[in-house]
Formats: C-alpha cells, structure tokens, sequence
C-alpha cells in the first residue's frame, strides 16, 4: 500500500543556485499528484529530494523535512534504504543495457542480495504484467537485451523494474515526454491502475496529461510552489494569477 | 544565391572525386596500419617454421654443439610469468580503475594516481626490470620467477587502470541513477552495473597490456635471469620464450638463430590465441540486442 508524503519546508541547491525554496505541501497515499511547470522550475529537483537522489550529485544540498508515513527521509534511514521504499522511473527509459529483460526486472531484488529462483520468477512475472508489458515479451525474457525493446517498451521495463521491489511510493520524472503518442497513452493507463496500490508522484510538461492521470497538481516556479490544490480546481479556476497564465498558455 | 546550391555538372565531377578521394585516403591508411604486421608474419612463418616441430614444444635446449632440442621450458615459463603478472596486474589495475573514476573524482589523490599511471606508463621496461631488480631481486639475493612477474605485473597497472577508468566514464550516468534508485549500494551499483556495463571495453583493456607484456625481454634480464633446464620453482630463474629468443639470437650458431625465430614465431601465435581465446569466452554470452 501507497503512503502519504509531507513536506516541510524543503530547500535544495546546486552549488549555489537556490533550484528548491521553502516547499510545503501534503501528497496523499494511493493518489496521483501532478508536478507542472516551466523547464527549470525545480520540480525535477523536488521528486529528486523525496527519495534522496538529489544529493548523489556533488554538489547538491538539502534542507528541511520529508516525512513518507511514519519515516524521516532525512532522519536515521540511510539513503539506500529510502530508495528501496520509493521507487523511480526516469525521463529517458535507462534500462541496463548489458542485461535480459528478465535479469532487468529482477535487478533490484538481485542486487539486494535475494536469490529465490522459484520467488523471483513470480515477481518478474507479476511486475511485468502491471507494467502492461508481459504479453509482449514473454517469449523472450531471457534472450533479449532490455536495449532491444522500444522506447515505449523499455519505459514500461523501467516501471516494471522499479515495481519489483515492491515500493510504497513511485516517482516518475516526465516518464512519457520521450514516448510517442500511442506508447504514452500506455503509460498514462498504467498509472491509472497503479495508483490504487502506490502512492504516484508525476512530474509533467504535459498539462492535459496531468489533467487526466492525477488527483491534485502543483505548478512551481522559479523553485517555489506557486500553487497546490485539486487538479480540477487547478484547471479550471486557479487561485493564481501565474498559475492562470500557465496553463493558457501565456508563458512557458 | 540561388544558383550556389543547383548542382552543375562541374560540381558534380568535384563531389565524386573527393568522396574518392576520401575513402581512398582511408583505405591506404588501413593498408599502412596492417602491412607491417602481415610482413613481420610473414618472415617469422618463412624463417621460423621450418624449425617447428614436435621437439621444438616437448624438449629443453640442447647443449652447444648438438642439434635439435625445443624450448618446452620457455613456453611453460613464459606461461607462467603471465599468469603471475596477470593475477597482479588485471585486478589492481581494475580496481585503481574503479578509483578513479567513480570513488575519487575530482580529489587529489585521484589526480595524483592518474599522474602516476601516466608517468608509469612512460617508463622504459628496462628500467622496471632495474627497479624491481633493486627491489625484490637484491634482498633475496637471488632470481626468481616472482620477481619476473611481479616486474611485468607493475608494467601492466597504467594501460589497464586507465582504459577502465576512461570506459567506466563512458557508461551513461542514467544507468547509475537506475541503480541508485533501485535502492542498491554505491559498492554493489558500481561492480555489478557500471563495471559490468563497462566490461568489453576494461577487457580491450586487459588484452592490450597483456599482449604487451607477453614479449617483455628486458625487465626479465634483470629479474628470472632465464634457466636453460626444467624449472617450474617460482622462487628460482625460470626460463621465458622472450629471453630464450634473445639468448639464441645474439648467439653465433646458425642452428641457433633458427630456433629463435621459432621461437618469435611461437609467441606472437600465443599471443594472437590467447588474446582471441579471452575475447570469444566473454562475449559468448552477450545478449541480442544488447548495446
């Protein structure tokens, strides 16, 4: 089951550009919450601080609290053990090019040290099969490289991957803006039925997909979060004069 | 303006010719590259294998004076020497790989280890020999066979501790934000993704510093001494197809010089066989499709 997210007054930099100031804001579990904004805007930078990526860049910092149920993300836990908890699906699909599908949706057990044979054929099987992926390629789940699908297919091995290991919370960086209109509609259903099993976390550059995937929206600016509320209030009559411009379209 | 980009005839002769040109240029060079080494082939098999025959890999050097006799002591020791040289140099070499280009970049210990294995790199072989002669030979007061691979061990460090770093910083960062975010240990992420992402390229790596050492005479001169017997002792000289060569090479008996170019012809063939032998096992299991 998907947990609740709180955020507190969260701030991130890189080097010394202040990307995150002073975020607050409350992501319900077993919902789709939609991060929208212009390029830049730090909402890449804010999923990146959920799970504690943000801060295996150099030069990245990170302030304030994120409580994912009843966890301090930034209190005793390592990284790692937060990451295990929350997974993430990238921009680009970036499946391990020197792997088979199968070893691909594995790898995150694998890696962990688990090495039940009879146990993670189940898993792959059943984390490809929410992917919407396992008709496609289970003919060849050993044979093929994950290289060798096609960027729609190798998203959705991506989001398979990360389902494997059973998160709580699912991150998801622009996960269709390198997808072509059919295999993003593919993504789009599937977050549609994770959603009642994993908390889901999208940020989009795509408006009308966050008008049709997730619950609540919020629009950052500039590094701060101009405006969080349900995405129908959002749309339809925003609180914020920027919020309005946005989303018609008047910059951006 | 216009009438720049229309293609006139005229234009059209110039664009073939240089594309001609071009891929003329292109082919002569490979031929440049290739030739000396068909031609260095070509000799050895034309002065060398008229003397290989059974004795050459089943028996020892004859005395001076007596004909035949093999270098079946050579072979196994030159064996030997690489895989002691192997087993020092792949692994340190890797990991001081790994260093730098995923635990120390940026610091200054990274750069000095860089600095270094260039500098390592540069260094003539008979000076290693010296150096680990000084080292290693000295205290012991005697030549041994670890000496000799331990000298060649060092000399294969920089080739492979540079290519490994330069193919790790090839691997896509994406690849390691996947693992990362998979919730696997930096450790585990960098040996069991990157490296292994990375594996075909260390491997070229390997190979080359391999092949390059495998014909190594002068470090071995002042460290294994060569041994005209059977001697397979790590802690006594043992004998090496490269020093043997050179012995029976500089010698004055015409049978001699035959067999050393036997000899030549033998290791550049393990080289070649060795070299392909590594190549074919580990890309056996590549994927299909895989990048």
């Amino acid at each position: 089951m998907g947990v609740g997210i709180e955020v507190k007054s969260l701030n991130a930099w890189y080097g010394s550009n202040h990307t995150l100031q002073d975020i607050n804001l409350h992501i319900p579990a077993n919902q789709a919450t939609a991060l929208i904004g212009p390029s830049g805007c730090g909402k890449s930078t804010f999923v990146r601080c959920l799970n504690r990526m943000h801060e295996t860049n150099p030069i990245g910092k990170v302030t304030g609290t994120v409580r994912m149920g009843d966890t301090d993300v930034y209190g005793d836990a390592s990284p790692v053990e937060i990451r295990r908890r929350v997974g993430m699906v990238f921009q680009r699909p970036n499946p391990f090019p020197t792997m088979s599908i199968y070893d691909n949706v594995a790898s995150g057990l694998r890696l962990n040290g688990f090495r039940n044979r009879r146990v993670l054929d189940e898993v792959v099987e059943r984390s490809l099969i929410s992917a919407a992926l396992w008709d496609e390629v289970k003919a060849d789940l050993k044979k093929k490289s994950g290289a060798s699908l096609s960027g729609g297919q190798q998203q959705r091995l991506c989001i398979a991957r990360a389902l494997a290991v059973d998160p709580e919370v699912l991150l998801m960086d622009e996960p269709a803006s390198a997808l072509d209109p059919v295999s993003t509609a593919k993504i789009e259903d599937l977050i549609f039925q994770l959603k009642s099993q994993y908390t889901i976390v999208i940020v989009t550059h795509n408006m009308q997909q966050a008008a049709r995937v997730a619950e609540r929206t919020g629009f950052f600016l500039n590094g701060k979060l101009v405006e969080f509320d349900s995405t129908h209030k959002i749309f339809t009559n925003p609180g914020d004069k920027r919020t309005e411009d946005y989303i018609t379209g008047r910059f951006g | 303006m216009a009438s720049q980009y229309k293609t006139s005839a005229a234009n059209r002769i110039w664009r073939t010719t240089a594309n001609h040109l071009a891929s003329g240029l292109a082919i002569l060079s490979t031929i440049l590259v290739i030739a000396p080494l068909v031609a260095i082939f070509i000799y050895l098999l034309y002065k060398g294998a008229s003397s290989l025959n059974l004795a050459f890999f089943t028996q020892i050097p004859k005395p001076v004076g007596e004909n035949g006799g093999g270098m079946a002591n050579a072979i196994v020791g030159s064996g030997i020497l690489l895989i002691i040289s192997s087993l020092l140099g792949v692994p340190i070499g890797i990991a001081a790989g790994i260093f730098l280009a995923e635990f120390g970049r940026g610091t200054r210990l990274a750069n000095m280890v860089r600095f270094t294995a260039d500098v390592l790199n540069g260094v003539p072989s008979i000076v290693m020999g010296i150096a680990v002669y000084s080292l290693i030979v000295l205290p012991q007061k005697h030549f041994s066979a670890l000496a000799g691979g331990v000298a060649l061990g060092i000399m294969m460090i920089p080739t492979i501790t540079r290519t490994t770093e330069e193919m790790l910083l090839m691997v896509p960062n994406a690849v390691r934000e996947a693992a990362l975010g998979l919730g696997v240990p930096n450790w585990r992420s960098v040996l069991s993704i990157t490296l292994r992402t990375a594996s075909p390229g260390v491997i070229t790596g390997c190979m080359l510093a391999f092949a390059r050492i495998a014909g190594e005479t002068a470090p071995l001169i002042f460290t294994v001494l060569g041994n005209q017997f059977w001697s397979v002792n790590l802690d006594q000289p043992i004998a090496a197809l490269p020093l043997q060569i050179y012995v029976y090479a500089i010698s004055p008996y015409d049978e001699w010089h035959r067999l050393a170019w036997a000899g030549a012809l033998v290791l550049i063939v393990l080289i070649v066989v060795s070299v392909s032998l590594v190549r074919y096992v580990t890309t056996r299991g590549v994927l299909k499709g895989a990048s």
